[in-house]
């Protein structure tokens, strides 16, 4: 504890704990927003699918799933919230310089995540007063909120990376606002299409692994296989598109923020012929222990092996992205485990083609029930990527991350409380879900306040009192 | 008027519905909390579930929106208030995410976790509109620099903030209580209708000693809002505040439900933009004007039109949430009308 006191005075270790505790809670909001996103979607499917087949087992999914996304947006909600009071609390210099240009996109998100707030309970409670059109009607606006708020936000963050659209006066401060050129930035394309396939890739492998390890336990009834089916085919089919949007992104960021790609390839001496190292150390400028391919990372920036990519040599000690080796495993990790999901993916599009079904052998589920964990790595490792390769800076190239903090004291209290909190958050979420779960399976009747928004069940409190 | 003056009404469109409809969301809570135990308690709880249920998430969409239009359109004053108030706005955030999980999962939960559930949910509903209400304090009462870095302790432990952190919790548990008068009284249950009657007035009187008590602080150390709230145009405002508190009131003792929370409305609603009245010029009176912390003018346009799509597609959302929620009385209605074939 004493040691503790002299870290807290210490204003680099503020810019640590600011670091860290928008890390840890964005780490954590990042997961729910994806079920945001893409989860409406498969709930959408699987009630289409039931009314178009007089599918009473799809209807039951679909019913159950929307409890499900109501509890997760209850969340996600408010790990939302927090975010945009951090971006105040944690970085007052950053949103006092360039708020009216950051901002814009938030607003617009703001519009989209009001929107999903109706209307997903507009949807849970739709179910026993509108009809079957009326009612999918209802979730579409859902669906739509979430692309729209995934692209706000991830226009915000891709102007963090490639910032444009605006002056600098003689103080430094922002005029000139453009706001078209700040939403669509240089790299506001290749990030959005990214987090966007990410976001139903995380969603459909994870919901698919939960009926997966069902089917393992021996669960193999219609609802277990649609429930597996839906999201698995969804995920399935972003899968193979993620792999060409990433690799164009991967491009895109050696061209436009070779800091950064340096950075996550571990290239320390610019020159052509570059070799492409899988894992391994960054350290005293080389790669030990990783697993070189000579040639191969020129070959990936330009398709061919005389292709010149940037060096870290080239990049001012100052300006260059810290803690390499994590920057580098994070995103060789990332194109690891996307790469087996396509090939999980191909093995069910394999399988579905010649026999109408997915694979029967037990290690095909077995893996299916790990993709989705594996999914959520990918996606924390493609954000780290994105974030610790930006820095030092907040705004690329304009604003360093170290002038943006608050000087206010304490910062890591308050990340340990919050790690607290929101390990209890999750803890709690998960604990919901399964409770709702197991009450499902032994077809319990709904009770009241069982999930966020919906309606008294039964019409009236008279029977749960 | 300029665009940063269209702006600040968004601004303040955004606080006012923030205020009042989450403003009796935490209200609800405070009763949650008062509710005790026994049969009628959970009666107590119940209404209260279904009263905010179906529309608190929407209601509290509006501190998102206030956070980013100020951020937005003005920011140097968000960074001026985030880096002089944290304590309280950190301890606000933190009410609001206990709160949140409390009221979403404490039926959800097993049993025994249910009740520490609906406490924290209780409690997270008395501290995060106090905490909120010293913000506001400290604010009113110049505490907070255009330059942001003000003290971080004394800004908002001085008399205004904390008068007007307890104000809010008052004010924030009567709204609640004059909605679930109504609700319970639509509802036809006549006895819950008398017990929220009972809490209704019990803080009608509370909250008005406490105003006082507010109006004597403002007067001590928030002279320029004191100023323009006892003049033209503020003290009408003001007045007509008054006016909508006692018809609430009327309204209430008589046993009558229409109007009822329009006026409770109208009541709170008059006198925030009492204190926009007041403060004007200033967002951060008397440190930082309106137009001094506006951002780029392309930047206001956006939030102009960002705001008018906003309320093009949200409104008339929460107009079809609201039937749909309060259609439960009219099943007749809607199975005679469409429900053709009834699932389930």
């Amino acid at each position: 504890m004493p040691n503790l006191v002299p870290l807290l005075a210490d204003s680099s270790s503020n810019l640590l704990a600011a670091r860290n505790q928008m890390g840890f809670t964005l780490g954590f909001h990042i997961v729910l927003a994806c079920l945001g996103v893409a989860f409406p979607l498969m709930m959408l499917l699987a009630e289409w699918h039931g009314h178009r087949k007089n599918d009473q087992e799809a209807l039951r999914l679909a019913r159950n799933w929307s409890k499900a996304v109501a509890v997760l947006f209850a969340v996600g909600a408010v790990t939302g919230t927090v975010l945009s009071f951090e971006f105040g609390l944690l970085w007052p210099r950053f949103m006092d310089r360039f708020g009216d240009a950051f901002g814009i996109a938030f607003a617009i998100e703001g519009i989209f995540f009001f929107l999903e707030a109706i209307f997903i309970a507009i949807y849970i409670y739709g179910w026993e007063r509108l009809t079957p059109r009326a009612h999918m009607l209802t979730a579409i606006p859902i669906v739509i909120s979430g692309i729209g708020g995934a692209f706000s936000v991830i226009a915000a963050n891709s102007w963090m990376n490639q910032p444009q659209g605006f002056d600098l006066d003689s103080a430094g401060n922002v005029t000139h606002v453009k706001p078209f050129e700040v939403l669509f930035n240089p790299a506001t394309g290749y990030e959005f299409f990214h987090m966007f396939l990410a976001a139903y890739m995380v969603t459909g492998f994870l919901i698919a692994s939960v009926y997966a390890v069902g089917m393992l336990r021996g669960r193999r009834d219609r609802y277990h296989r649609l429930g597996f089916i839906i999201p698995f085919t969804v995920a399935a089919i972003a899968s193979p598109i993620q792999l060409f949007v990433g690799d164009t992104a991967a491009r895109a960021i050696a061209d436009d923020q070779p800091a950064k790609f340096a950075g996550m390839e571990c290239i320390y001496k610019s020159g052509d012929d570059q070799t492409e190292y899988i894992g391994g150390i960054c350290k005293d400028g080389e790669v030990k222990g990783g697993i070189g391919i000579p040639g191969l990372d020129s070959i990936l920036v330009g398709f061919s092996t005389s292709t010149y990519v940037k060096g870290l040599d080239q990049i001012p000690p100052n300006d260059r992205p810290p803690a390499n080796t994590l920057l580098h495993n994070a995103f060789d990790t990332m194109v690891g485990v996307g790469t087996g999901l396509f090939l999980l993916a191909v093995w069910f599009a394999i399988s579905w083609w010649r026999r109408r079904d997915f694979p029967q052998t037990k290690w095909f589920l077995r893996i299916c029930a790990v993709a989705g964990v594996g999914a959520i790595i990918a996606l924390e490792c493609g954000w780290i990527v994105t974030e610790v390769g930006r820095q030092p800076w907040i705004v690329n190239g304009f604003m360093r991350t170290s002038d943006a903090v608050t000087p206010a004291q304490g910062i890591w209290w308050v990340y340990g409380v919050t790690m607290a909190l929101y390990i209890g958050l999750g803890v709690t979420a998960v604990t919901v879900l399964r409770a709702l779960s197991r009450r499902w399976r032994e077809g319990v009747p709904e009770e009241a306040g069982e999930i966020p928004y919906g309606p008294p069940p039964g019409e009236g409190s008279e029977a749960s009192a | 008027m300029s665009s940063a003056d269209v702006c600040a009404v968004i601004l303040w469109i955004g606080v006012t519905l923030y205020a009042v409809f989450a403003g009796a969301d935490f209200g609800a809570g405070v009763w949650d909390l008062l509710a005790g135990r026994g049969e009628r308690a959970e009666r107590v709880r119940g209404q209260i579930d279904r009263s905010i249920g179906p529309v608190w998430e929407a209601n509290h969409v509006w501190l998102i929106f206030v956070l980013v239009v100020l951020w937005t359109a003005f920011a140097e004053a968000f960074s001026a208030i985030m880096s002089t108030l944290y304590i309280p706005l950190a301890l606000a955030a933190l009410g609001i995410v206990l709160r949140g999980a409390g009221f979403a999962f404490r039926h959800a939960l097993p049993g025994p976790v249910q009740r520490p559930a609906t406490r924290v949910f209780g409690l997270a509903s008395v501290l995060t509109p106090f905490f909120m209400g010293t913000v506001v304090g400290a604010i009113a009462a110049g505490q907070v620099p255009a330059a942001g870095d003000g003290d971080p302790t004394t800004s908002w432990t001085g008399f205004l903030p904390l008068a007007t952190g307890v104000l809010f919790v008052l004010v924030a548990a009567y709204t609640a209580a004059i909605f679930l008068v109504r609700d319970s009284g639509a509802g036809g249950d006549e006895e819950l209708r008398d017990y929220f009657e009972r809490r209704a007035l019990a803080a009608a009187v509370v909250a008005g000693a406490a105003a006082v008590v507010g109006v004597i602080a403002l007067h001590a150390d928030g002279r320029y809002v004191y100023d323009g709230l006892t003049s033209w145009p503020g003290i009408a405002l003001v007045i007509l505040s008054a006016i909508c508190g006692l018809a609430a009131l009327v309204l209430l003792v008589s046993g009558r439900n229409y109007g009822l929370r329009a006026a409770a409305v109208g009541a709170g609603a008059a006198v925030i933009w009492g204190y926009y009245a007041a403060a004007f010029p200033y967002i951060l009176p008397t440190s930082l004007s309106i137009s001094g912390a506006a951002g780029a003018s392309a930047t206001l346009t956006a939030v102009i039109i960002v705001f008018v799509a906003a309320a093009l597609t949200v409104i008339p959302s929460l107009i079809l949430l609201y039937v749909l929620s309060q259609r439960r009385t009219l099943d007749a209605y809607s199975s005679a009308s469409e429900a053709t074939s009834p699932r389930q």
